[in-house]
């Protein structure tokens, strides 16, 4: 019987959203395998969260360490391949983290690896069918993975639907199998980013502004958009131009490049110089008054209102969800 | 006695002759003139070379023209007279004082020739030139000192105010005149006691009216007077001469040169090193410039002639956007650093990385090539070159901004800035509507056709630009011509290309297309895009005539081959913006006028700014890539210029301006008020 | 301090619009353009900053088939002052793991310091640097955006998610994966990759490096790339109509289905 492992992220006690995702994902993988969670750390925080995954898993692995204090690949490592069976099917979030530990996790525990998996499609005897998206999300690729001797797995985060509580499941504490945790790098601390820095490359999704938004006092309107959708603000040249929002949140070929998977395009003609510095094939609402505006080419949904109501309207409406 | 003693005659103290001082100055003063100039000439000795040589006779029409003539002067109008003023008088005095050195030596000298009447029409002129230098010299004095016009100041960036250098320069050429009419007014002042008449003197000059003052005073007051204004003028004759070759009125020694030596050619670029050719690039050690010696010689020349008039910042529309650029200072830091290097005495040192020791990536990069400053600068000196070897230096040190290195990169790979793919450099052509209409060869699928229509990258890919290349299809198309495209075979002219220093890169893209053009017969070229058609006509050799679509308009309007209606909106205001491409570049200012004007009914103002003074509008080719630093863009100023001309349709004929000042509508916050059209749908939609 | 920097040559996202060939199963590769994964050209330019400021040399190496000599001219033209193309058919066809034995095989041969590789690859996993790491029993940090040289040990920051900045600090030698804007990498122009074109580039084949050939190549491979497909995109924006509330819902559904919520 197949084994899965859930890694679950977590930060100041809690989860992440992915844990909910996990489940839906190893039933997808193969519906007869059984599912764990695991999750390391070290002290109330940690005893938090694995207390807190017994509704969504059967069983939960702690492991508790102060070296385990932070994520650090190499130490979460070691605890891994102490404690987790040789064979065994490991999910992990394709998230920074994630990308740290998964690699060399494979190597130490012999076992297959993919990353960033969106869809399982089925096993045929040990052969496992994912679908992965490349070359910046511009073509997708289906992937065999032979997990005969067990495998680790990233997926993205959001690919799986998220599941209920319904679980009454127990911790073990394995925090005694861990061994020695000694490693080679240590972690010092994290440097916030500033304030009002923040990158829009790497937003998975953007409320990006142009001319329509008319006025400097307007931006606000997007923003709590933005925060609602759990966005960021991004803007064409104009926006810049009259200094309403900084350098960094230009998207075009003479601002940045994103590759976002949702680009809500508000009160944006569409221009090529805008349009070029959207990559990687992502999911286009475009909002405008002018319904002959060229983003409607480009877009794959189409609005014709006025920004300026319909964000708000929307801001409403996804708010109550 | 009715004379004073001459200078050379006198005694100081009544027994030291002043005539050795007349000698040891001039001796002393040529002495040290000429080692000042050599240590000037040394780094001249060590620059690039430079082949200025050739065309000797545009060369002298330049001389008679910009360096005689003063023709450039009047743009701005009271320096501009003031200068002449000056200028003119130098030239008139520079024989009295040659002939005043001698007078130290043998009293009452006058040049061979000038002891008749000529002298007499000669000393009248001079007596009026050194009044009228004199006076200009005060009112440029007051002008610099206390009227201080902008155009002057210096930003705190670039260092000291240069107001006293100008100011203590005006106030030795007074001092000179002053003397000069001083030392002949107290001759004649005393002639006057003694005889009742005097040497003639003109009315109202300054020596009449120093005469008229001195009449009262004693022979030996005098006597003192005249000897020591003599060498009042004899040293400060000298220390000027040997003064100016220590900043900017160095001009009045190089000027002639630098004229001389000026550009005589439009549009082009010069060659990475004269003497290599395209061929054998690749065997050169490093390109453009990196230091202070990789210039060539005529550009360090243009160094010691600037003379910090400052014309050429006030006309660079990057100054006005605030970028971090003014030509007027990359000619005084590079000066600075000159003089600093190659010092009187000692040592010369080692010269730097220029780009990190005097100027900054973002100062060179700034520089649109769009040429008003060269275009206004009465010395004639050059700065695109200079930007473009500047930039060839940053770009072979890898030293080029990560917004630009993007689309040169898919200039490499897929030959447009884009990184579109080359099969679909013809696909505006295939927009349904227009190719039932228009049917349009490609010459690379092996039609043929008498002209190629260029249509360039941004003409091809950008969806809004992209209707220029059809209403020039339908145009050439009403005018009969017999005409086709090269498809996926064209690439990027790379007029920006070369302009922006990557001059491999524009090697390849210039040799593929004169392959292509050449390989499809054609007889002639024409293009819409500016940048293209300079890029043809100027930098690629060999090619069949170029011309840009409105001469193609103008022409066939001329010869009735093209009908135009009345004009759809005789209540608009229209203004023609001329492209630096077009015009400045090319001389091709009538042409697109003169298409306009052929609408009956249509109303078209003048800018201010307009032909070879028009304001760029932001550049074009790569310019579009680059994001400096600015206050303000370039395409506002430009459309504010328009709303003052009470304009609301700008025409141009450059798809850049098109897409710079489209932009700049929306930023002005003029939608609505103004619009920004191609000469090319103008004229497309009056066709009859 | 040697630094290896392992790079890879990937068809461009920016000059490329991705189809599909006819049958419908694989890239049309016939307008491809490749150049150079972009990850790795700033561990490339890191590395040469890190050896103008203590010394050092960079050696570039890539897996790949003769094609590939063109990225290690790339980033020989930049200033790396080595390449070395690990070539050979019996690499073909191997996956992550693969690769990362071969690349192991190399280090081995040499004695380097610091080895970095670009985070990922527009077409690939990030994990060749980690696997590599793990092999080498290497410690090793991942999306990497700032190095600091020490005494034996460097300090590295992360980039997390938020935009923050994870600071570790590693023993030397190690591996890091490098992230995009860790800095400016330099420009290479056509004239760089001509003065180099007649530098020696050493081709080493699995027998030279004394690669395990039960880790390498398709046969080899636990995971493979079965086929490409695109999923199904309408052609223009499918434009939504009815009452603001109407329009609003429908688009809430299909943010939902996108991950836009």
């Amino acid at each position: 019987m197949t084994q899965i492992f859930a890694y679950i992220p977590h930060q100041g006690g809690v989860a992440a959203d992915i844990s909910f995702e996990f489940p839906e994902a190893a039933k997808k993988l193969d519906a007869a395998a059984t599912l764990t969670a695991v999750v390391t750390g070290s002290g109330a925080d940690l005893d938090k969260v694995a207390n807190s995954l017994t509704s969504l898993y059967a069983e939960v692995i702690k492991i508790d360490n102060e070296a385990l204090a932070y994520p650090n690949g190499e130490v979460v490592r070691k605890a891994l391949v102490n404690v987790l069976d040789a064979n065994a099917i490991v999910l992990a979030a394709h998230d920074t983290f994630g990308m740290d530990l998964c690699p060399g996790l494979s190597i130490k525990m012999d076992s297959a690896y993919v990353a960033d998996v969106v869809e399982f499609e089925g096993v045929d005897g040990s052969l496992l069918k994912t679908v992965r998206q490349e070359l910046g999300g511009a073509v997708s690729t289906h992937v065999t993975c032979d997990i005969a001797a067990g495998a680790v797995i990233t997926i993205r985060p959001g690919a799986f639907a998220p599941v209920e509580a319904g679980q009454s499941g127990a911790v073990a504490d394995k925090s005694a199998d861990a061994g020695d945790l000694a490693g080679k790098r240590r972690f010092l601390e994290i440097v916030e980013a500033e304030v009002g820095d923040v990158d829009i490359t790497k937003s998975d999704v953007l409320v990006s502004v142009g001319r329509g938004i008319e006025e400097e006092d307007n931006i606000e309107i997007a923003q709590e958009l933005a925060e609602a959708m759990h966005a960021v603000v991004s803007c064409s040249r104009p926006i810049v131009d009259a200094k309403w929002l900084e350098k960094s949140r230009q998207v075009g070929t003479s601002g940045l490049t994103v590759k976002p998977k949702v680009y809500m395009a508000m009160g944006i003609s569409g221009s090529f110089q805008h349009m070029g510095g959207v990559k990687g094939n992502p999911f286009i609402v475009a909002v405008n008054k002018n319904p002959k505006a060229p983003i409607f080419q480009v877009a794959d949904v189409g609005i014709v209102e006025d920004i300026l109501e319909f964000m708000p309207e929307l801001t409403e409406k996804v708010k109550s969800l | 006695m009715s004379s004073l003693i001459g200078p050379a005659s006198f005694k100081i103290f009544g027994f030291f002759p002043a005539a050795v001082l007349s000698v040891l100055i001039p001796v002393v003063g040529v002495g040290l003139f000429a080692y000042i100039m050599a240590r000037r000439l040394a780094p001249l000795v060590r620059a690039a070379p430079d082949n200025r040589l050739n065309r000797i006779p545009e060369r002298i029409k330049n001389l008679l023209v910009l360096w005689l003539a003063q023709y450039r002067q009047p743009r701005y109008r009271t320096a501009g007279i003031l200068h002449i003023v000056i200028f003119a008088g130098f030239l008139v005095l520079s024989i009295r004082s040659t002939s005043l050195v001698l007078v130290g030596v043998s009293d009452g000298f006058v040049l061979p020739g000038f002891d008749g009447v000529i002298g007499h029409i000669y000393n009248f002129f001079k007596d009026y030139a050194a009044t009228a230098v004199f006076v200009a010299c005060v009112v440029a004095a007051v002008r610099r000192g206390i009227i201080k016009p902008k155009r002057y100041s210096v930003p705190v960036q670039y260092g000291k105010d240069h107001t006293a250098e100008a100011v203590f320069v005006l106030g030795i050429i007074c001092t000179l005149m002053i003397s000069e009419s001083l030392f002949e007014a107290s001759n004649a002042a005393f002639e006057m006691a003694q005889t009742g008449h005097s040497e003639f003197l003109a009315p109202l000059s300054l020596g009449w009216i120093f005469r008229g003052m001195l009449m009262d005073l004693s022979q030996s007051t005098l006597q003192g007077l005249h000897i020591t204004m003599f060498f009042v003028h004899d040293l400060t004759f000298f220390f000027f001469l040997c003064f100016l070759p220590m900043g900017k009125h160095f001009h009045v020694i190089t000027s002639f040169f630098n004229v001389f030596f000026m550009r005589v050619d439009k549009g082009n670029i010069k060659p990475v090193q004269y003497g290599v050719t395209d061929e054998e690039l690749d065997e050169l050690e490093s390109f453009g410039v990196k230091k202070l010696e990789d210039f060539t010689w005529k550009h360090m020349l243009d160094f010691y002639s600037c003379a910090d008039c400052g014309r050429c910042s006030d006309q660079c529309p990057a100054n006005a956007a605030g970028r971090p650029l003014s030509p007027r200072f990359i000619t005084i830091k590079a000066r600075d650093l000159m003089f600093d290097n190659y010092p009187m005495s000692g040592d010369i040192y080692k010269s730097k990385m220029l780009v990190e020791d005097i100027y900054t990536e973002d100062e060179i990069w700034s520089c649109t090539t769009c040429g008003a400053c060269e275009q206004e600068c009465p010395l004639g000196i050059e700065y695109i070159d200079k930007m473009v070897d500047l930039r060839r230096g940053m770009v072979d040190e890898g030293m080029v901004p990560q917004s630009l290195q993007k689309p040169l990169k898919a200039l490499e790979k897929r030959g447009n800035p884009y990184g579109t793919m080359e099969k679909k450099r013809a696909d505006w052509a295939k927009d349904k509507e227009f190719a039932a209409e228009c049917a349009v060869k490609d010459l690379g699928n092996g039609d043929t056709a008498d002209t190629l229509f260029f249509v360039d990258s941004i003409t091809s890919f950008d969806d809004n630009i992209q209707e220029i290349a059809r209403r020039t299809s339908k145009i050439l198309t009403k005018a009969g011509v017999d005409f086709g495209i090269l498809g996926k075979a064209e690439k990027d002219s790379g007029n920006e290309v070369v302009r922006f220093g990557e001059e491999m890169l524009y090697q390849d893209l210039k040799s593929h297309n004169t392959e292509e053009i050449m390989a499809s017969g054609v007889k002639s070229i024409v293009t819409a895009d500016p940048h293209a058609y300079n890029a043809l006509k100027n930098d690629y050799t060999g090619l069949p005539p170029v011309r840009h679509i409105s001469e193609v308009i103008a022409e066939k309007i001329r010869s009735g081959a093209l009908m135009l209606k009345p004009a759809l909106h005789p209540e608009k205001v229209y203004v023609y913006h001329d492209p630096c491409y077009l015009g400045r570049h090319n001389d091709v200012y009538e042409d697109p006028r003169e298409a306009l004007d052929a609408i009956d009914g249509l109303t078209r103002v003048e800018l201010e700014k307009s032909r070879d003074r028009s304001f760029c509008c932001g550049g074009g080719g790569l310019m579009l890539f680059f994001e400096p630093e600015e206050e303000i863009r370039m395409g506002v100023l430009r459309v504010n210029m328009a709303a003052e001309a009470g304009a609301n349709v700008i025409v141009t004929a450059c798809p850049f301006c098109l897409v710079n000042i489209q932009d700049a509508i929306k930023v002005a916050g003029q939608e609505g008020k103004i619009e920004a059209l191609d000469l090319t749908e103008l004229i497309e939609e009056h066709l009859a | 301090m040697e630094i290896l920097v392992c790079v890879k040559r990937v068809p461009d996202t920016a000059e490329n619009e991705f189809e599909l060939n006819s049958v419908g199963n694989d890239l049309d590769r016939d307008d491809l353009v490749f150049s150079v994964n972009e990850w790795d050209n700033y561990a490339v330019e890191e590395a040469i900053q890190i050896v103008d400021n203590v010394g050092g040399s960079v050696t570039v190496v890539t897996v790949g088939d003769d094609e590939s000599e063109e990225v290690l001219r790339r980033e020989m033209a930049m200033g790396a002052n080595n390449g070395v193309l690990l070539s050979d058919d019996a690499f073909e066809g191997s996956d992550g793991k693969g690769i990362a034995s071969i690349l192991k095989a190399e280090v081995e041969k040499g004695s380097y310091d610091l080895i970095l590789a670009g985070a990922q690859a527009d077409e690939g996993a990030g994990q060749v640097a980690g696997m590599l790491a793990a092999m080498l029993d290497l410690p090793y940090a991942s999306l990497v955006n700032k190095v600091e040289v020490g005494e034996g040990k460097v300090t590295v920051g992360r980039e997390i998610e938020g935009g923050n900045q994870e600071m570790n600090e590693i023993d030397l030698p190690c591996v890091l994966s490098i992230q995009t804007g860790i800095n400016e990498p330099r420009y290479v122009g056509i004239r760089g990759i001509r003065k180099v074109a007649k530098v020696e580039i050493p081709v080493r084949s699995a027998s030279d490096l004394g690669v395990d050939a039960a880790v390498i190549g398709d046969a080899n491979a636990k995971v493979k790339r079965v086929d490409y497909f695109v999923p199904d995109l309408g052609e223009g924006a499918e434009m939504l109509e009815g009452s603001t509330d109407e329009i609003i819902a429908t688009l809430i559904e299909k943010l939902k289905s996108k991950g836009g919520l």
